[in-house]
């Protein structure tokens, strides 16, 4: 089977006006369809970086990254994306909200109407339909979120921490409901955290990125039958190795950090 | 309305009641001269006067609702409340497709800022002279005043309302698949309302300061007209009777400009109460 997602010699250097950030060098990688990948590292490794070139809304200074063998140039609906703040239009309603995406595509009203009604159904979202952003908790607004772009069918989901500012509960159930989607519909997910837990709960293959350069450290396959469950043995050694893998980049993060306090 | 927005209004009533009762007591005291400053008893009869119809009421003329708002105060203040309206919505209609290209591009920006920073301090009041040479007397040189002192608030904080559009709306729409249009409409306009209308509240305001100035200089009729016609006349319980429903015109423009704002921007996090 053919990758759905091919990062090809990926590096992404950003100019700025003290030394020249190399946050991405030479990252290479194949994600087949229906694959769920987490992307994890500490703060500052390229996490955002690579999922913001997938996603087309800065693009590689040198590689190239092709969806279902096409290069991309430009960001679109065939990867949805799910944003750490949410990013839900606040003049719109939850309804609105959901339904844009196919609004501006022009489709037939009665066609957006039954496919909110349905998102809203999904995610539990029904008796919200008209409010506004403003008066839902995080969780909800994460629900719409991505009712935004599952409204849109797009067959890639990426995901910049989505669940990072929620609470732990309403975390693990949304984590729950995502995976029931990602099940049904049989999305690709690249998913970007740096709990390392929230990675093993749900991915079936995690990527460790080193810090700057981000380059990939390891790339593990996750084989634990769903449901898993974070209090049994083998995810608890799973999460000791990460915690080893993530700790040593957290390391050289500190370490590189202390260089610029002294060097300033 | 409640008891508590009641006794609140009650509470506000007792310092302009007393000024009131003082002033009269003042005038019935013969400290002051009627000339300058009138009873606050004079002023209301006169305020009666100015409102109600001059003729008495004839049905051959049309019915009981066209007479009884066709007194001088009547028509004076829709004449006012036209103006401010009509000036107003040119100057923002001006304002508003120029402050969304200037604020969305730096090119756009760069063409009209320098003559914007020049023209923009000038008073309106400082245009009268040419608009009476350009356009004459009548309507049309206040209209041009007005919709000038409207114009600019509405086009800074349009432009200022464009730029402040957080990237991560532009980034989720253009993901959903949104063209330069549907940027521009659904989102860009949107999100740059709260500022839009609060240029839209400054511009009303100046439109209702600039209309009264206009009005003694460009037309015969409207409060500002009025009141000053009423000076020469030493009618100076109509002065003050113009001056207080001036007062209420500005306050029930404002009212509703408030209303208005409320309602349209009801999904906007600063109005969480
Ligand atoms: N626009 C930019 N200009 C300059 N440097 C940047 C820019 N964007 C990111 N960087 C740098 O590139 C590196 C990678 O950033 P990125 O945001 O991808 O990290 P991340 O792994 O997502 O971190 P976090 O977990 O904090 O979100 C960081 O060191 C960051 O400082
Ligand atoms: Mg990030």
């Amino acid at each position: 089977m053919t990758a759905q997602i091919k990062v090809e010699h990926v590096s992404k250097v950003f100019k700025t006006p003290g030394d020249d950030v190399v946050a991405l060098r030479d990252i290479n990688l194949e994600i087949p369809r229906g694959q769920f990948v987490c992307l994890l590292g500490p703060s500052g490794c390229g996490k955002s970086t690579l999922l913001n070139a997938v996603a087309g809304f800065s693009l590689p200074s040198s590689g190239r990254i092709m969806v279902d063998g096409a290069t991309i140039t430009d960001t679109g609906p065939d990867r949805g994306m799910v944003f750490q703040e949410y990013a839900l239009f606040p003049w719109m309603t939850v309804a609105q909200n959901i339904a844009f995406g196919l609004k501006i595509k022009n489709a037939p009203k009665a066609q957006i109407d039954a496919k909110v009604a349905e998102l809203l159904e999904t995610l539990k979202l029904t008796e919200f339909r008209d409010r506004y952003p403003k008066d839902l908790s995080g969780g909800m607004r994460q629900r719409v979120a991505i009712a935004r772009i599952l409204a849109l069918d797009s067959p890639i989901m990426l995901m910049d921490e989505p669940f990072g500012a929620l609470d732990a509960l309403t975390r693990r159930s949304l984590q729950d409901e995502l995976l029931k989607i990602w099940e049904e519909h049989k999305k690709t997910i690249l998913f970007v955290t740096h709990s390392i837990e929230e990675s093993i709960y749900l991915a079936d293959r995690i990527i460790v990125l080193t810090y700057r350069p981000g380059t990939v450290k390891r790339d593990v396959l996750v084989d634990i039958p769903r449901p898993r469950d974070p209090s049994a043995a083998g995810f608890n050694a799973l999460k000791r190795e990460l915690a080893e893998l993530v700790m040593e980049e957290q390391q050289r993060h500190q370490q590189a950090e202390l260089r610029g306090l002294t060097t300033d | 309305m409640n008891k508590g927005t009641l006794s609140r209004a009650a509470r506000g009533l007792w310092v302009p009641l007393l000024i009131v009762a003082l002033w009269q007591g003042a005038a019935v005291a013969g400290w002051l001269n009627p000339q300058i400053l009138p009873s606050p008893w004079q002023v209301l009869q006169r305020w009666y006067a100015y409102l109600m119809p001059m003729e008495a009421y004839d049905p051959a003329q049309g019915s009981y609702a066209k007479w009884l708002v066709s007194g001088e105060l009547i028509h004076d203040a829709i004449g006012t409340l036209y103006r401010v309206i009509v000036g107003f919505l040119v100057g923002a209609v001006l304002a508003l497709p120029l402050g969304l290209l200037m604020g969305a591009s730096k090119r756009v920006y760069g063409w009209f800022n320098p003559l914007i920073q020049v023209l923009r301090p000038i008073p309106p009041i400082a245009f009268i002279p040419l608009s009476i040479l350009w356009f004459g007397l009548g309507n049309a040189p206040a209209i041009f005043l007005i919709a000038l002192g409207a114009f600019f608030p509405v086009l800074m904080n349009t432009i200022a309302g464009v730029r402040q559009v957080d990237s991560i709306y532009l980034r989720a729409a253009r993901n959903l698949g949104a063209g330069q249009s549907t940027l521009f409409v659904k989102v860009i306009l949107p999100a740059a309302t709260p500022y839009i209308f609060s240029g839209a509240r400054i511009g009303v305001g100046t439109a209702f300061i600039v209309v009264i100035v206009s009005e003694m200089i460009a037309v015969n009729n409207g409060l500002g007209f009025r009141i000053l016609e009423a000076r020469e006349y030493f009618w100076s319980d109509k002065i003050i009777a113009g001056m207080l429903t001036i007062g209420i015109l500005g306050l029930a423009i404002d009212t509703a400009m408030n209303a208005l704002n409320n309602h349209l921007l009801r999904w906007h996090r600063g109005l969480e109460h």
